[in-house]
């Protein structure tokens, strides 16, 4: 799983931007597959009563609507967040399908949307902060969607599940 | 095949470093956050290990005629203890590889070269070397290297290595004795910082850097900051900059190509390019937003394709988004507006200098 984070983590960066001459120094800051080594691992938060993507975002439902961000996890592998790519009110995202990108200094990240709606409000506070999402990645909501379906949420995963992922 | 590891590999695992596979090394590109990292270079001190790059000592009574035959810049007649930077290249103009040439003396010269290039370069250097009076040794298996930079380098490297350095100067070096083994140490970099780069045996490089971690007075920094920082300086990476199929010309260092030479390989189609003017060039671009443009984005100016970008970042010391760009010539004028494709948006922005933080050597 923390491969394919990775994998995801770094699509947009160097790797798929390039053709197949890439020299080598094009792979530069492509993490060693499976073996994304650090010292020691911070405990990362898990929220109860929340929906969990394997791509790891959240959805937090209230009512008819959904907040959806990435995880603390998510948060704590990518660093620090210099820039979101989101949106706009009134676009469509589709379950499973990219509606924008979280970026670090070195990766752009694609953020999958865990559930089909419509974007009903941005989180404008990222704009000018993007680095809120590493303060409290689940406080600070990306976009906020109206749930087209509310039987997708069936398809994600609860804390307990994402947690055994995520070790 | 596998990455090979350097002498200092054990120990960034012990310091939590992650880990990246960067020109057929396992490097640390962070032991904490780039940001953190580029900052203590900018205003501090930083240690690196650039063990993974290459080393080629080339010797003989035709040594000198021989770097010449292969270096774009020009070595003729210089003082012994003086580095030059310059490039390799193809007979079509095309980058074989950037390097610096060290020269230790009238028959002797210590070539640096890039990682990724060292096979490649290795066995260009010993196809050309055949017709000289010379021999060039690949050396890069036995040196370790450390960078120290940033504007509290000197005081570092005097005080916690114990290595006088004061007077060298920008782009000099000296070889010393410590024990029985003798290292080359040089006031060079790749950060628009002071700085020194150290060359020495992995038993020592691995003694070095206990000794600044101990200290406390350099903070460990990887491949991340260290592309952070030569990126907002406008210094070149090969393979993003430069490359087998782009010209120092068209990367816009042609300072470092000296067509007074008699002879070196690629000079005949510099000299054409620079009669005949050139279809490309790197160039900087600011945009407006904070979007970031990366690696491979399209730059898009009056609804086409006009290049894509080499290089890009949300400037750490600026705040700025800004990136290097390989443009169709007629775009590449200063102030010229263009736009690059990011996630899908085109991001307004206008052609500036690549030069993106002002240096600060010590000259």
């Amino acid at each position: 799983m923390e491969r394919e984070f990775w994998t995801r983590l770094n699509k947009l960066t160097n790797i798929n931007n390039s053709n197949n001459k890439t020299p080598m120094s094009h792979i530069a800051f492509l993490p060693i597959k499976g073996e994304v080594r650090r010292g020691v691992l911070s405990m990362a938060k898990v929220i109860e009563g929340l929906y969990y993507a394997e791509s790891h975002e959240y959805v937090r439902v209230e009512g008819e609507y959904g907040y959806i961000g990435i995880t603390d996890y998510a948060q704590d592998q990518l660093g620090n967040v210099v820039y979101v790519d989101m949106p706009e009110v009134d676009d469509e995202v589709t379950a499973g399908e990219e509606f924008g990108a979280v970026e670090s200094v070195k990766a752009a990240s694609d953020l999958f949307s865990p559930v089909s709606g419509t974007v009903v409000e941005i989180n404008e506070a990222l704009e000018d902060e993007p680095e809120l999402i590493n303060k409290d990645a689940f406080a600070n909501w990306i976009i906020k969607v109206e749930l087209a379906d509310k039987s997708e949420l069936d398809n994600l995963m609860d804390a307990a599940a994402y947690e055994a992922i995520c070790k | 095949m596998s990455d090979k590891r350097t002498c200092l590999y054990e120990r960034h695992i012990q310091q939590g470093a992650k880990m990246v596979s960067f020109g057929g090394f396992e490097m640390p590109i962070q032991y904490t956050d780039i940001a953190d990292e580029h900052i203590a270079v900018r205003t501090a001190c930083g240690v690196f290990d650039v063990s993974h790059m290459g080393e080629v000592l080339v010797t003989g009574r035709e040594a000198e005629r021989f770097v010449q035959h292969i270096f774009t810049n020009d070595v003729a007649g210089a003082p012994v203890g003086k580095i030059f930077y310059g490039m390799m290249l193809h007979p079509n103009g095309g980058t074989i590889d950037d390097l610096l040439v060290y020269k230790e003396g009238d028959e002797r010269f210590f070539l640096v070269i890039n990682a990724a290039n060292i096979d490649k370069d290795y066995a260009w250097i010993s196809e050309q070397v055949k017709a000289f009076d010379a021999v060039a040794e690949n050396q890069s298996d036995y040196y370790g290297q450390l960078a120290v930079q940033g504007p509290k380098a000197e005081g570092v490297v005097e005080n916690v290595l114990g290595l006088p350095c004061q007077e060298l100067v920008f782009y000099t070096f000296k070889k010393m004795q410590v024990g029985n083994e003798t290292i080359i140490i040089s006031r060079t970099g790749y950060t628009g910082e002071d700085g020194f780069e150290i060359y020495a045996s992995h038993a020592l490089i691995q003694q070095m850097w206990d000794k600044l971690m101990e200290s406390g007075e350099a903070k460990p920094c990887g491949l991340g900051c260290r592309d952070t920082l030569r990126f907002e300086v406008g210094l070149p990476l090969y393979g993003d900059e430069l490359t087998d199929d782009l010209s120092p010309i068209e990367a816009g260092l042609g300072m470092f190509v000296k067509l007074d030479k008699e002879e070196f390989v690629g000079k005949e189609a510099i000299a054409r390019q620079k009669a005949e003017g050139i279809t490309r060039k790197i160039v900087g671009i600011e945009l407006e937003g904070r979007a970031i443009p990366r690696h491979g984005y399209e730059v898009v100016a009056d609804d086409k394709v006009i290049g894509e970008v080499t290089t890009g970042y949300n400037s750490i010391s600026t705040g700025k988004s800004v990136c290097m760009a390989l443009l169709d010539i007629n775009y590449a004028k200063l102030d010229t507006p263009v736009q690059v494709r990011i996630h899908k948006k085109l991001q307004p922005g206008k052609v500036i200098k690549k030069r993106f933080y002002d240096k600060s050597y010590k000259k």
